[in-house]
Formats: structure tokens, C-alpha cells, sequence
């Protein structure tokens, strides 16, 4: 299996502050790849530096095979090729659910207005959405636009797919219509990235799951290994943290 | 929801008894409301035409047919005012909206245009806007450049557009820099370039929500208008400064603010319900 992402020794300070430190990762193609860890231990970091909204100090990035992290690359092409979903959705609020969803494939993709809208509207369709399509954002519950900002990022076929906290802004009970959709675009074969405090979630979708701790990986295996029976000390103190806060 | 209003249901005897409550208070507030605006106003007024010079101004800034008689000559000079602030507006708009563009944009080409830009708004956003029009009204003409218009509504129109358009780039930028920066993260994580990630995500957003202080803008654009008078051009103020001075009756004054509110006013109103109702469409927030 080819890996569609290849992270090697990267490194990340912002300003003083050593926020990944020589981090290695291999995504292989149709599978997840979790990140755990404590806030600040470089989770959010390492996905904006692989969608390059950050650049980093050192390192190598990889895309099937490409070099990403060279300067000359054309930064617009790599993103066509990922999607990113945000803790806080970043939803287009001046624009409907459907002009949210339709925008970069008519843009970026030069897809006409009705094969995008087309596509647009199965998408919202399959995740039960499609009576929101010409909603305003600002409209919908928290699950409704993040559900909104998955789709948005679907539209765009990604070759990998980065999930930065998306349930972390949710109400509990809506946590559960967002992480179905990603269980969906697991069996679906979708490589993705993602970083998570849903502990039972990550057991169910996780092919890898990585502890991060001042950022580097400390701890990597099957959710089976690092999240029920961990070696690192660091990793056993993290997860009982976790338990006692209820979300294991 | 409809549902549930068709269901049936009838007002239990305590909401009855509420609703008369209600409605009890609400008509006492009215009632307070009405006779405090009397007691001010009629307080007002009282001290108007009971202060000892209220018959000279009645006479001189009041004089209902002297209005009547002027009142063409005002009018045909707001007209020009009216077309100042229209064609200034929109080159200024153009005009605002490169610079403001300039300021924010990052681009190592455009390094050159963003100082000039920087410059600019700095020049004629600090002088004051009569300057302005007295420089340009007497200094372009004296410059004998061919080509070069030396109509003075021309001239003074140009001299405005200096002005307001260094204050409109500003508006407009800082609009651009209130949409917080993830809205951006997010366009450019779809892939598209900076430059439709302006277009499409920050400048919509931005333009929304300067419109009330463009509005502000766009009122006191108008009355400035009544500045290049001084270059000798006949506008609202000047007709009604001849005719004032003619005759030492200060009602063509009183016309041509009146006139000027007449167009002020229901703009203002008009914009304010345009922003409400857009903003009831985008937000749940905005129905409260």
C-alpha cells in the first residue's frame, strides 16, 4: 500500500516555543490516522503545517510522493488535494450551505454551476441534509455546520482528508451526527488525518493512533495497543486524565 | 411548529388575565410617552416664540413666501450637489476600493503602489478637505496642462474624490481586517488562491459590514459637496448665499437645510432597513 502522506523529521517553533520537534508519519492509502494528546502538544500544528497554512522549520512533507514542503510548490494545487475541517467549521457565513458546499469546485475545479450544485445536493442528500441547502449557516446547529464544513470539503474529491477537533465545539449530543459521517467516509475508503479527544471514537475508526507529547510521538500503534493498553508512562497518565474527565 | 399551533389549545384563564395585564401596561406607557413628548416639545416651542427676537427670526430665516420665491434657484443648485455626490461617489468607491485592496495585499510586485497607496491616504485623509479643493481648483488651472479640464465643478468634484476616497480606503480596510483570519484559513484549505479567497470570502463580509459608517460616509459626501462653492461653482449653499445676501433674509439658509434633510434622512432610514433585513436573513441573532 502506497502511503498518500510521508512526514519526516518535521520541526515547528513558533517564536521560542518547540511546537513539533522532529516528527516523523506514514499515512498508507484508505486508512486513519488518529493524533491524541493533551491541547498545546502540537495536534493542530501538525495538520496546518500539512495543509501548509504554517510552514515549517524543517522537515520533509510528502504527497504521494511529491515533495509539498518545497517552496516552489504551488501551494493552491496541494490544497485541492486535501481537505481540512476546523474545530470552529468556518463556514462562509454571507453564503447559503449550498454556496458554501459549491464555491471552490466552480472556482478552483472550473465545474459549471449545475454540476456542482448536482453534486452538491447528493452529497447533502446522503448525510441528511438536503432541506438545509439554501439555509445561511448561521441557521443550523452546531452538528448541522459541521456536518456543512465536512460536505464542503468532500465536494472537492480530496486525496486526504484533515480533521482537526471537529467535535470539540459540540455539544454532546451532537457529537454523534458528525463522527457517523466519518465513520461513513472510513468504509468508503477515505485516507484521513485527525485529531480527536473521543477516545471510543478513535477505538472504532482508528487504522494508527498516535500520542503526541511536546511535540513528538511518543506512542504509536493499533487503538487496541496505545489506547487500552499503553507502554509509555506518559501515554498511561494521558489516558487516565482522559477517564477521569468521562471520555473514554 | 404549525403544527402545534393547530392543536387544540386554549388560553388557560391566567393567560387571559395576563394578556389584560399586558395590554393595561402597555396602554400607560403610551399614555407617558405621549404626555412627556408634549410637555418637552410644547416646552420647547414655548421658549421659541416667546423669546424676545422671535418676531426678526420669524421675519428673516421663517418668511414662507420669500422661501417659495427662492426655492427654485436652491433646488437647481442642489441638483449639482446631488450630481457631485453621485459621480464623486462612485469614482470614489473605485478609487477606495483599489487602495484599500493595495494597503492589505502582500503581493512583492504591488510593494511600489502600497507605499504610494500608504502615502495617499496619509496626504489626503490629514489635510483639511477645503484645502484640498482651493488647491486644485486654483493650482490645476495655473499648471496650463492641455487636456486638462479647468471647469470648475469638474475641478471641485476631483478635489472631493481626493479626499473622500483616502476616507473610504480606510473603511474599506478595516472591514477587510476585521474577517478574522480563519475565515481565510478556510478558502485557502479549499484551494482557492489569495486572490479569490478576496473576492469571494473576506470582501463580501467586509463590504457588509462597513456599509453603516460607508452610509455615514456617503451623507456627510453629500453635504461636503456644498464646499466647492467656494471655487465659484452655484450649488445648494451658494444660490442660497446670493439670495440671502441680496435681500439680509436668511430663509433660502433655512431652504436648503431643509432640502439637504429631505435627502439625508430617508437615506439614512432607507440603509438602516436594508442592514436589518439582510442581517434577519444571515443570522439567527438578528430575528431577536
Amino acid at each position: 500500500m502506497a502511503n498518500v502522506l510521508e512526514l519526516s523529521k518535521i520541526r515547528k517553533s513558533f517564536g521560542t516555543e518547540l511546537v513539533l520537534n522532529d516528527l516523523s508519519l506514514s499515512v498508507p492509502e484508505h486508512t486513519a490516522t488518529v493524533l491524541i494528546g493533551a491541547s498545546g502538544s502540537g495536534k493542530s500544528t501538525l495538520l496546518r503545517c500539512i495543509n501548509l497554512l504554517e510552514s515549517i522549520d524543517d522537515g520533509q512533507i510528502f504527497l504521494d510522493g511529491e515533495e509539498i514542503s518545497d517552496p516552489l510548490i504551488n501551494v493552491d494545487e496541494v490544497r485541492r488535494k486535501l481537505g481540512m475541517v476546523f474545530q470552529s467549521f468556518n463556514l462562509f457565513p454571507h453564503k447559503t450551505v449550498l454556496e458554501n458546499i459549491t464555491l471552490a469546485p466552480i472556482k478552483v475545479q472550473g465545474k459549471n454551476q449545475d454540476e456542482a450544485t448536482t453534486a452538491a445536493l447528493a452529497l447533502l442528500k446522503r448525510f441528511d441534509l438536503a432541506d438545509k441547502a439554501d439555509q445561511y449557516p448561521d441557521r443550523l446547529s452546531g452538528g448541522q455546520q459541521q456536518r456543512v464544513a465536512i460536505i464542503r470539503s468532500l465536494a472537492l474529491n480530496p486525496r486526504l482528508l484533515l480533521l482537526d477537533e471537529i467535535t470539540s465545539a459540540l455539544d454532546p449530543v451532537l457529537v454523534n451526527e458528525v463522527l457517523s459521517i466519518v465513520r461513513d467516509l472510513k468504509s468508503d475508503g477515505m485516507t484521513m488525518v485527525l485529531a480527536t479527544h473521543e477516545m471510543g471514537f478513535a477505538t472504532q475508526v482508528a487504522d494508527e493512533v498516535c500520542f503526541l507529547e511536546s511535540g513528538n510521538i511518543l506512542e504509536r500503534g493499533s487503538a487496541q495497543d496505545v489506547l487500552h493498553a499503553p507502554k509509555n508512562p506518559k501515554t498511561q497518565e494521558f489516558l487516565k486524565r482522559v477517564h477521569q474527565a468521562g471520555r473514554l | 411548529m404549525s403544527e402545534r399551533m393547530n392543536s387544540a389549545w386554549s388560553p388557560s384563564s391566567r393567560e387571559i388575565q395576563r394578556r389584560g395585564e399586558r395590554a393595561r401596561i402597555s396602554r400607560r406607557q403610551a399614555a407617558i410617552a405621549a404626555v412627556s413628548t408634549t410637555v418637552v416639545l410644547g416646552t420647547l416651542l414655548i421658549i421659541l416664540v416667546t423669546s424676545p427676537g422671535w418676531e426678526i427670526v420669524k421675519k428673516t430665516f421663517f418668511d414662507i413666501n420669500y422661501g417659495r420665491e427662492v426655492f427654485p434657484t436652491v433646488i437647481a443648485g442642489l441638483w449639482i450637489n446631488l450630481q457631485l455626490t453621485f459621480i464623486g461617489g462612485a469614482a470614489i468607491g473605485v478609487i477606495a476600493m483599489g487602495l484599500a485592496l493595495l494597503r492589505t495585499t502582500k503581493s512583492p510586485a504591488l510593494t511600489p503602489f502600497r507605499f504610494l497607496a500608504t502615502a495617499y491616504v496619509d496626504i489626503f485623509r490629514g489635510a483639511p478637505l477645503i484645502l484640498i479643493i482651493l488647491l486644485v481648483g486654483f493650482g490645476v488651472p495655473a499648471l496650463q496642462l492641455k487636456g486638462i479640464s479647468s471647469n470648475v465643478i469638474f475641478l471641485g468634484t476631483v478635489a472631493v474624490v481626493l479626499t473622500y476616497s483616502a476616507y473610504v480606503a480606510e473603511v474599506i480596510r478595516s472591514g477587510i481586517l476585521s474577517i478574522h483570519p480563519s475565515q481565510r484559513a478556510a478558502a485557502r484549505s479549499l484551494g482557492l488562491t489569495s486572490g479569490q479567497t478576496m473576492r469571494y470570502v473576506v470582501l463580501p463580509q467586509a463590504i457588509r459590514r462597513v456599509v453603516p459608517p460607508l452610509l455615514n460616509d456617503f451623507v456627510s459626501l453629500l453635504k461636503d459637496t456644498g464646499l466647492v462653492s467656494i471655487l465659484g461653482v452655484t450649488d445648494a449653499v451658494r444660490a442660497a448665499q446670493i439670495n440671502a445676501s441680496r435681500t439680509f433674509n436668511y430663509t433660502p439658509y433655512v431652504v436648503a437645510a431643509i432640502l439637504f434633510l429631505l435627502i439625508t434622512i430617508p437615506m439614512t432610514r432607507y440603509t438602516d432597513r436594508a442592514i436589518r433585513q439582510r442581517t434577519n436573513a444571515q443570522s439567527a441573532e438578528g430575528a431577536i
